[in-house]
């Protein structure tokens, strides 16, 4: 049986929206995948070990806050920290150019930015994780 | 013979790293290779684990009360797994598994460790491997393990052979007690739980939930106790706690902890066996096409699918005999 | 008039032409006819279902003269930074004819927390002013005569402490509290269904509302207590109906708790204002205004009893949607907004905001902001259409969808009532989950392209790079906002903090008015984060229920 693609989509920091988290897990769901959502208000630190016990392919970050520059890097560290740096990070949200172009520097996947369709997320994941379902 | 990986899996994981402790539980979870192998090297450090089972309907708190009774069980330094399965969609084969939502105070407690499952077609609120699961973090060495079953009005009897202890969780809003023994819940529960009891009608719940208990037939001689409790405030938790103590205190004295765990690996073994036979049937080509011919048959009338049953099993025996 | 016979006969014949299956939906669903007629408004009573202007149920405007009289307020929502960058933003905005003050605070702040709290890091005066005590709203109003500008204060979990901030501002400005306007949102509804700032459990949270209610009654007379808030449920990607229902359900949730907390429903009703989201489908949006003051008119003066004219008034203030705004091609976010806006002055809003056109991208400059104002005063001076009051009542259209939104909202209602009521509802996840569903339903519509979104999934530009320039807020103000706080705590008279906190500590176990330990608390400097703890040691936190 070819293992299903396990997601976890992480709201992080003090920033309460989560339309899109909500709409893109539902999305994802509906792709086939298993998608472990947490709720608001996580630290990096909680994302990070959800991300090990739940033993994730990826982790989808929604930051609309503006504190992608700190919350991100932060949970790459954690999760390479833990043994757990081979785990994708993504994420979406509103994510300036300039900062895209860091944080990929730093190995992070593909940041999604306003008016992306759930399909080019499912793409992007599928690309990446050709040999699950 | 262990792959590598997997071996080396294995050597972390004895030496308490959670990474592989989560990447073992997707091993047996996805039933890849070296699962059973997997599985029968840990099979000497299960045992241990006190395993609960946490059951009811939608919605009447099942991940808060959870929550809770994990806080206890730190409380009195007791480490804490915890299996939470969620449905799987049947149209697409996905799922959100959402149970977490309810438990944030746990995650980065290094004595608790949170599993959410899908339940891929698993019966009775189960995930197909969630005693797999249970068994990996038995092995970890999790003193407590609660499973939280997908929240069904329909509850089989799979719980009761996963755990030692069943909850049955109810709310006053629940429904009226014909209703719950017609669901099976009166039959599964050796606790039963009455939660959000600050609402109006508890009392009233506990009380049906007792006399309803009185008919039920009573094979080991335990009464099932009825605690009443309110998660988000954490009351009666305790009382919880006890009583399952006590539950399992008595399925020790009473010898029916190792009678329990007896029909439990018959039931293991007859199953695996079972599993293996389906496979090796199903994946035989000839089989299939055999298969294939006898549908066709049953189509164009000519024959049913009793007599093709018969038909095919003939020629599976048949052609075992020639493989042999 | 022609006989009504007659003019079914006719519609009958002109039927004939029509296609079939001809007929759009609304944004949010609601299937529409090609044509409207005398027939579907042949239930309207003109006396019993509009009235006049001023008049109840105050379906075509709050005011006899509406915007004849006075024109709404401009107010442009903002904030970032520390205080003083958004004092001079403030001050911008006034000098370029804004008509009142609307604050945005940061998360931490609407969260409850102060600027070097663990968790604040990173979002400090990200997506608003970070305000942590009253000093920082000391900084933030100084030069501005709290006696003279009406402020508005986007806050709801920690609202008591806020507004305690000001009123503590204004006492350092020499202005007495009693003649203080403005509003705090103070919604904590909607926070569980929508925003997601949410501190206290329900029950608390309720109470520290009809404390406030009853604070000021007594001193703060001029105050906007509660900004009952649709906005938010719209920006979580509800319908129009599901805004307009869980907002004035919400509404009458807290008049409920104020009567029962005996408090006479005259004493606060008329403080209490709402707060909505004018979204694209312009016709929808007009009707959904209309809608909403017949309702409440009719709740406040059936159902509650009220007998001041003034609690039956729906008062409202207006955003325009900023989940409608594109990333791509931004300034086409300017046409949007001004049908927005246009929809609002249509619908008789009292005051209103329009987005400027990068909020997509990040907190707006100042040039984005200045054309956005000038949308408004475009609205008001250039297009005549303040000439008229009500000028869409009686179309049969917008009447007919006037009754539709009023008759959806009374089945959410139902439902709600059916649950045992909004708290209830929103323990049991209700509204959220209906939200949700919007919501993936509205995605689903677009990637299907069953909904163009110009720019997006249509006319769009291959290769678009983004040509504006954007507000980028310097890592800096999160430091200096520390070492300020740190200041603070240093040279602060300690004990006196420390006894206000358990004061107030005392007064939340109790049943007294928690507002004036909390004055005195504010007055000490104790912080927005002290505070909040020192509340939530006695309440509790709430947590969120499950979605899926």
């Amino acid at each position: 049986m070819a293992r299903k693609l396990r997601i976890l989509m992480a709201k992080p920091g003090l920033d309460g929206h989560d339309r899109g988290v909500k709409v893109v897990a539902r999305g994802l769901r509906d792709a086939g995948f298993e998608v472990i959502y947490t709720g608001l208000h996580q630290t990096p630190e909680m994302i990070a070990e959800t991300a090990i016990q739940e033993d994730v392919d990826a982790v989808g970050m929604s930051i609309l806050s503006g504190a992608h520059m700190v919350l991100i890097p932060e949970t790459m560290r954690l999760l390479k920290e833990k043994g757990a740096g081979d785990i994708l990070m993504f994420g979406g949200g509103i994510i300036p150019e300039e900062d895209k172009k860091e944080l990929y520097k730093m190995g992070c996947g593909k940041l999604f930015g306003p008016g992306t369709e759930i399909r080019e997320i499912v793409d992007f994941l599928k690309e990446k994780f050709p040999d699950r379902t | 013979m262990l792959e590598s990986t997997t071996s080396r899996l294995l050597e972390e994981f004895r030496s308490g790293d959670r990474r592989a402790c989560g990447r073992l539980v997707s091993v047996v979870e996805n039933e890849g290779r070296g699962a059973a192998e997997v599985l029968s090297e840990l099979y000497p450090l299960t045992g241990r684990a006190f395993r609960v089972g946490i059951t009811g309907p939608p919605g009447v708190g099942k991940s808060t009360l959870v929550e809770k009774l994990a806080r206890l069980c730190r409380d009195q330094d007791r480490s804490v797994g915890i299996v939470a399965v969620d449905p799987t969609s049947p149209f697409s084969g996905g799922a959100i598994l959402g149970d977490r939502v309810r438990m944030p105070s746990l995650f980065t407690d290094p004595g608790v460790f949170i599993r959410s499952m899908a339940s891929r077609g698993g019966l009775g609120g189960l995930a197909m491997r969630t005693r797999e699961a249970c068994d990996v973090l038995d092995a970890f060495g999790y003193d407590f393990i609660i499973i939280e079953t997908v929240g069904v009005g329909q509850i089989e009897l799979d719980i009761a052979s996963t755990a030692h202890s069943t909850v049955v969780v109810l709310v006053p809003e629940s429904g009226d007690a014909i209703q719950m023994m017609k669901a099976g819940l009166m039959e599964i529960g050796e606790l039963f739980c009455v939660n959000k009891s600050d609402r109006q009608g508890a009392d009233r719940l506990a009380l049906a939930i007792e006399s309803m208990l009185g008919l039920r037939s009573s094979q080991d001689g335990w009464k099932p106790p009825v605690v009443k409790t309110v998660g988000t405030s954490g009351e009666g938790v305790d009382a919880l706690l006890a009583a399952l103590e006590r539950h399992r205190s008595y399925l020790v004295e009473s010898d029916l902890m190792s009678a329990r765990r007896k029909f439990r690996v018959r039931v293991e073994i007859k199953e695996l066996v079972e599993e293996k036979l389906k496979q090796k049937i199903w994946s035989r080509p000839e089989v299939d096409a055999r298969l294939a011919g006898l549908v066709d048959e049953v189509m164009s009338e000519s024959s049913t699918p009793y007599r093709a049953a018969a038909a095919l099993l003939e020629f599976i025996r048949a052609d075992s005999r020639e493989e042999v | 008039m022609p006989e009504p016979e007659e003019i079914g006969r006719r519609r009958s014949e002109w039927e004939k032409k029509v296609a079939k299956g001809m007929g759009a939906e609304t944004m949010s669903g609601v299937r529409l006819k090609l044509l409207y007629t005398p027939e579907e408004i042949s239930g309207l009573d003109y006396l019993r279902d509009l009235g006049f202007p001023g008049g109840y149920p105050f379906t075509r405007g709050v005011h006899p003269n509406m915007y004849q009289g006075r024109l709404w307020t401009m107010r442009q929502f903002a904030g970032f930074g520390t205080a003083k960058d958004t004092n001079a933003r403030y001050k911008f905005l006034l000098g370029h004819g804004e008509t009142g003050l609307s604050v945005a605070f940061d998360f931490p702040t609407l969260y409850g927390r102060d600027s070097d709290d663990e968790r604040a890091k990173g979002e400090v005066g990200k997506c608003g002013v970070a305000i942590s005590s009253l000093a920082d709203m000391e900084t933030l109003f100084h030069g501005i005569p709290l006696d003279k500008v009406s402020t508005s204060m986007t806050i709801n979990g920690p609202a008591a402490v806020v507004w305690a901030f000001y009123i503590a501002a204004s006492e350092k400005q020499g202005v007495a509290s009693e003649v203080l306007q403005g509003t705090i949102q103070n919604d904590i509804l909607k926070e569980y269904i929508a925003q997601k700032s949410w501190l206290f459990p329900p029950e608390p949270s309720m109470r520290v509302i009809t404390d406030i209610m009853a604070y000021a009654a007594e001193h703060v007379p001029k105050w906007n207590t509660i900004s009952i808030s649709g906005y938010h449920i719209r920006e979580a990607g509800s319908t129009a109906a599901q805004e307009l229902a869980f907002t004035l359900k919400d509404g009458l949730t807290y008049v409920e708790a104020g009567i029962k907390a005996g408090l006479d429903v005259d004493t606060f009703a008329p403080r209490l204002s709402y707060f909505f989201n004018s979204h694209l489908d312009f016709f929808e949006e007009v009707a959904k205004f209309r809608a909403a003051r017949r309702i409440w008119a009719r709740e406040m003066k059936e159902t509650f009893k009220a007998k001041d004219t003034k609690s039956w008034l729906l008062r409202f203030h207006t955003q325009t949607a900023g989940c409608s705004l594109t990333a791509q091609q931004p300034e086409n976010n300017i046409i949007r907004t001004a049908f927005q806006g246009l929809a609002a002055v249509m619908g008789g809003t009292q005051s209103l905001h329009t987005n400027s056109m990068d909020e997509t991208w990040a907190l707006p400059t100042e040039k984005a902001v200045l054309i956005a104002l000038r949308t408004q005063q475009l609205i008001a001076e250039e297009t005549g259409v303040t000439g008229v009051i009500d000028p869409l009542g009686g179309s049969y259209f917008v009447e007919a969808l006037t009754s539709e939104l009023e008759k959806q909202a009374y089945e959410y209602f139902e439902k709600i009532d059916a649950l045992g009521g909004m708290v209830k509802a929103i323990e049991h996840g209700f509204p959220q989950r209906e939200i949700a569903d919007a919501s993936y339903r509205f995605q689903k519509a677009i990637e299907q392209k069953r909904r163009t979104v110009v720019g997006v999934n249509k006319y769009t530009l291959e290769g678009e790079e983004l040509e504006i320039p954007l507000l980028k807020i310097d890592p800096e103000v999160e430091r200096e906002q520390c070492h300020r706080l740190a200041d603070l705590r240093r040279t602060r008279d300690n004990p006196k903090v420390k006894t206000a906190l358990e004061d107030l500590r005392q007064a939340c176990q109790g049943k007294d008015n928690v507002m004036y330990p909390l004055m005195d608390a504010v007055r000490a400097y104790a912080t927005l984060g002290e505070i909040c703890q020192a509340m939530k040691d006695v309440f509790g936190e709430y947590a969120e229920p499950p979605m899926f």
